[in-house]
């Protein structure tokens, strides 16, 4: 069906039509030149579309051609996803590169899925079966992944196994099965298939309570504020406080079998050492490069501000579509302010009234319905599969009094929040041990946790007393409680990113080295005066410090372990 | 034949509306009348209503006044003959000379494919130790310096522009005094590198829509030498001066505002400016320093804070010094490993004593005692705040470096200073280590 345009404003688009139009249903504005603008319809009135168009408007005109489709914004599913990167609309930007040169294309649209690769197809379902939505019909081999190709999402009732292929290599598009449905109708499948990218894919027996710990080797998340898989996080904090280094080290040492990174309206020179590095590093796991268990969505700052909103939901859909096959995914938005600026821009010229700091007034039902599509699974056959989401937020002024932050909060698992204050102090990650919270059990006994959280909140009292009184007008016996409280933040909380042993943590390392630090500062040592405090705290640091530093079981290990042992059991008073 | 329009319908602040057909979106204009022409820009279709910001102003500006479309986009004519030439925010000369004929492109064109980015790691010597040896400037770096009004920004823009080993330098004035844009033509001059210059200049008497287009039109024409395997340097003063033009432009527009008065899509703007900055994969590549004033101080300000989310880095420029708290380039790390071995060392020594120093003069200030360690912080305060902070320092790389030691080398002994032994070894100065 046809429409004209009759207004064009920044990236909003306004078409008269005769003929029905499908809310969030794709149209393409079609310029003089011949090149057709994506765009999606946002809003109905009268014969009126308006649509938010995901390209540059240049040169559009009155009278222009609209193409509205009845389908609404989708991306294609299937083997070949692993290892791409994608633009917010699923366009594959390297293939764009060699077809365009430097820079993108307005109007230029490729295939998300590469249709000359052969996949070496294996039948799973037979002629005869029953299935419905989302069961297995076949595999193949992606990766170090079997690839399920399942019967489309949207199948409605059970439907027969009229056909199937036989075992081979065919491309995506190669019909793969004939299934017959309760009405009698055919239904032929490939090994792709589309999904609509608002609408959450979820086909599964019922939802789980997630509860399993998505181990990060991130020591202060997995000890203090742990994740679990199918649960929800968020990071916000000021720029430069390290939020994307974070997301980074997470997305490269979490246990998980595929990452979705979304880079939504950040900078592009992030993107890129991701871009870079990742084919380069190995996931320890099982030695093949990164790359292959993941998949980047990079719609930069630049990049055209309503494909950086679909951005989010094309990561969600593509991490759902993994879950679907028993996996446990995770995604990473950096960052969801990005998205919800973009809602805002797009609230704005649809000259909706806004909410607090201009943000439309469905901020929040957005942010959550967005975290909803996290979640543990079990799926028709029994099988759990897992979707875990993490935002950076990024407030501005640093604030987190501020729509975004507040309403991303209401609907998270666990809240990691950075501090300039700790960022300044070079303590990274810079998570604040006190503000932040999970709602999560971890690896570490949730007393022992209390404990932990008691001793740095007194710490920082303490700390901020002393600041007024000075060291000669607190008790020793205070005084030894800040240093105990200092030395946990240093020598455990605090991790160097860039030292190849204390980047990564292991669940069972953490677990060892927690104890012995408690067992630590459970000591009861009477000191004499501070100096005396001091030097045995620092002594005792400087080997936990080290010993961060020491591979698990290596001679330096065992070494540093026999001092503090020693240092345990002697109370420091050995020497 | 392009055909005229001349029912005005509306003028309002710097935005004429005209009824017209067949018109493009963001096509440019030309509106002649009694009081002269100008170029404009379509910036709203609705219907047969087109909405243009007229460059010019709207002074003058009457409803017999004739539009005619041109058919294209805003473009800068591109060539060599550009270099050594100052124009005006719409392209035209401004020092006299004639136009440059070449064939023109397009301003604000698409972004860059991020899978034809490369990595940056080519270091930009700028002889400001404060700049190269504790924030490294890299190539394709995009960078503002936050400072207050009143604070030497530009010529602290000028002096890297000058020193910096770049093909083309290019600057952008947005909102500049008229005696700055002369200083800084006067310092390009004397510093002769004017012949590899171009200068965008809008004064702050210009009409306010030619601001706007400033930042494109230099970015436009460094992209493309970018793209013929140069290094381009831009230089922009003042993104505030920008961002203000946009809140202007969008509340004459109807749009609701987001914070103190900025369009919501002050962060996408200003961004699309900001990411041209770019090392091509395969070609040249274009660096971006700019100004960002801080109204007040304030860092939270929307300008400063939306820039920061966006740049790599930022430098604060405070009491005529770049503050070594708080300033930040995040990609030194790609460079400063590979210059001198001692380079990452006293990068984080001189930072750290710097530090404790200014501990040590609250305290001195709150009236505590001094002790010994105190007064050789105090003493190595002064010294490196004059022989090194300092402005007016201006020498190379390892000369600063060298400086550095010998600063520490008369103020501390050498295992007072948190350095590895082996790195002390090998650049302790020897004679005073001797004396």
């Amino acid at each position: 069906m046809i429409g004209k345009i009759v207004s064009v404003f920044g990236n909003m688009v306004i078409a008269e039509t005769d003929g029905t139009i499908v809310q969030n249903s794709i149209g393409y504005c079609c310029r003089n030149d011949g090149a057709k603008l994506l765009s999606e319809v946002i809003r109905i009135r009268g014969r009126m579309a308006d649509l938010q168009v995901f390209e540059a408007t240049r040169g559009l005109q009155i009278g222009d051609d609209v193409e509205f489709h009845e389908k609404m914004l989708s991306v294609t599913l299937g083997p070949g996803l692993l290892g791409n990167i994608y633009d917010g609309l699923q366009n594959p930007l390297v293939e764009l590169a060699e077809e365009c040169g430097f820079f993108l294309h307005p109007g230029m649209y490729l295939d998300g899925l590469n249709t000359k690769t052969q996949w070496d197809y294996t039948p799973a379902a037979e002629v005869g079966a029953t299935v419905e939505a989302g069961d297995t019909l076949g595999t193949v081999p992606e990766g170090i992944f079997t690839h399920q190709i399942m019967a489309p999402f949207g199948l409605e009732g059970q439907w027969t196994v009229k056909s199937t292929a036989t075992a081979g290599a065919y491309n995506v598009e190669k019909e793969i099965a004939v299934l017959t449905g309760p009405d009698g109708r055919e239904l032929p499948v490939t090994m792709r298939q589309d999904w609509p990218v608002k609408v959450p894919l979820s086909v599964c027996r019922k939802r789980l309570m997630p509860s399993e710990p998505m181990i990060t080797k991130v020591r202060i998340i997995d000890t203090m504020f742990p994740v679990v898989k199918g649960g929800t996080f968020c990071i916000p904090g000021p720029f430069g406080a390290g939020k994307t280094v974070l997301q980074q080290i997470t997305a490269r040492h979490a246990e998980i079998d595929i990452v979705v990174i979304a880079a939504c309206g950040e900078r592009a020179g992030e993107v890129v050492e991701t871009l870079r590095e990742f084919p380069e590093l190995t996931d320890p796991r099982t030695g093949k490069p990164l790359m292959e268990r993941t998949i980047i969505i990079c719609n930069t700052s630049a990049m055209p501000v309503a494909a950086r909103e679909a951005s989010v939901y094309t990561g969600a859909t593509l991490a759902e579509y993994y879950r679907q096959m028993g996996l446990n995914v995770l995604m990473l938005a950096d960052s969801t302010s990005r998205w919800a600026q973009a809602m805002r821009e797009v609230s704005g010229r649809l000259e909706e009234i806004p909410g607090e700091e201009a943000f439309p007034a469905y901020l929040e039902s957005r942010i959550a319905g967005f975290y909803e599509r996290a979640g543990a699974i079990e799926l028709n056959d029994g099988r759990i599969g897992t979707l875990t989401l993490g935002g950076t937020v990024s407030p501005a002024g640093g604030n987190f009094e501020e729509p975004v932050t507040q309403g991303t909060l209401k609907v998270v698992g666990a809240f990691h929040g950075l501090s300039r204050a700790r960022s300044d102090a070079r303590r990274y990650p810079a998570i604040d041990p006190l503000d932040s919270w999970s709602k999560y059990t971890g690896i570490i006994e949730t007393g022992k946790v209390e404990f932990i959280r008691d001793l740095l909140q007194r710490g920082s009292e303490i700390q901020q007393m002393m600041t007024v009184v000075g060291e000669e007008g607190t008790s020793t016996e205070d005084f030894t409680i800040g240093l105990k409280a200092e030395f946990f933040d240093n020598c455990y909380l605090q991790q160097n990113a860039f030292d190849e042993v204390d980047a990564a943590t292991t669940a069972e390392r953490q677990q060892f080295v927690f104890d012995k630090f408690l067992e630590v500062l459970k000591l009861e040592i009477e000191y004499e005066d501070k100096d005396e405090a001091r030097k045995n705290i620092l002594e005792v640091a400087d080997l936990f410090r080290n010993w961060n530093f020491a591979a698990s079981d290596s001679d330096e290990y065992k070494k540093l372990l026999n001092q503090i042992d020693e240092f345990i059991a002697t109370k420091g008073r050995q020497s | 034949m392009r055909k005229y329009f001349d029912r005005i319908t509306r003028i309002a602040g710097n935005v004429v509306t005209v009824t017209a057909n067949g018109v493009g979106y963001d096509e440019l204009a030309v509106v002649s009348g009694s009081a002269g022409t100008s170029l404009a820009q379509v910036i709203r279709l609705s219907g047969n209503q087109v909405s243009l910001q007229v460059f010019g102003g709207t002074q003058g500006v009457s409803t017999g006044d004739k539009i005619r479309f041109l058919g294209k986009p805003m473009q800068v004519p591109f060539s060599e003959d550009l270099m050594g030439r100052v124009f005006n925010g719409s392209g035209v000369p401004r020092d006299g000379r004639p136009v440059v004929q070449a064939d023109p492109v397009d301003i604000g064109g698409p972004p860059v494919n991020p899978v034809k980015r490369r990595m940056p790691d080519q270091m930009i010597h700028t002889g400001i130790p404060m700049i190269d040896i504790f924030n490294s400037l890299v190539e394709s770096q995009k960078l503002p310096i936050f400072s207050v009004a009143g604070e030497p920004y530009n010529e602290l823009l000028a002096r890297v522009g000058l020193q910096a080993s770049a093909d083309i330098i290019i600057l952008g004035g947005m909102g500049l005094r008229h005696d700055d844009y002369l200083k800084f033509r006067n310092t390009f001059e004397e510093g002769g590198v004017l012949g590899r210059t171009i200068m965008f200049v809008h004064t702050a008497a210009d009409p306010v829509v030619e601001c706007l287009l400033v930042p494109d039109m230099c970015l436009a024409v460094a992209e493309q030498f970018a793209l013929q395997g140069k290094q381009v340097l831009v230089l922009l003063s003042d993104m505030t001066a920008f961002s203000d033009a946009l809140k202007e432009i969008a509340i004459i527009m109807e749009q609701i505002p987001s914070n103190r008065g900025y369009p919501g899509d002050l962060y996408s703007q200003l961004a699309k400016r900001y990411e041209k900055a770019v090392d091509f994969d395969g070609a040249g590549s274009l660096t971006l320093l700019s100004c960002v004033t801080m109204p007040g101080d304030d860092v939270t300000h929307p300008v400063p804070d939306n820039t920061g989310y966006i740049t790599e880095g930022q430098f604060y420029l405070r009491n005529g010094r770049i503050e070594p708290f708080g300033s930040l380039s995040r990609l030194k790390q790609q460079v400063n490993g590979d210059t001198r071995d001692d380079h990452r060392a006293i990068m984080n020594a001189c930072i750290q004593l710097y530090a404790t120093c200014r501990e040590t003069r609250e305290k001195r200030d709150m009236g505590f005692e001094m002790s010994q360690w105190d007064e050789k912080l105090l003493r190595y305060g002064v010294m490196f705040e004059s022989n090194i902070m300092d402005l007016g320092v201006n020498i190379p790389l390892f000369d600063a470096l060298d400086r550095c030691w010998e600063i520490l080398a008369e103020c501390f002994e050498p295992k007072e200073i948190g350095v590895r032994n082996s790195i002390i070894e090998a650049h302790w100065p020897k004679e005073l280590a001797e004396a």
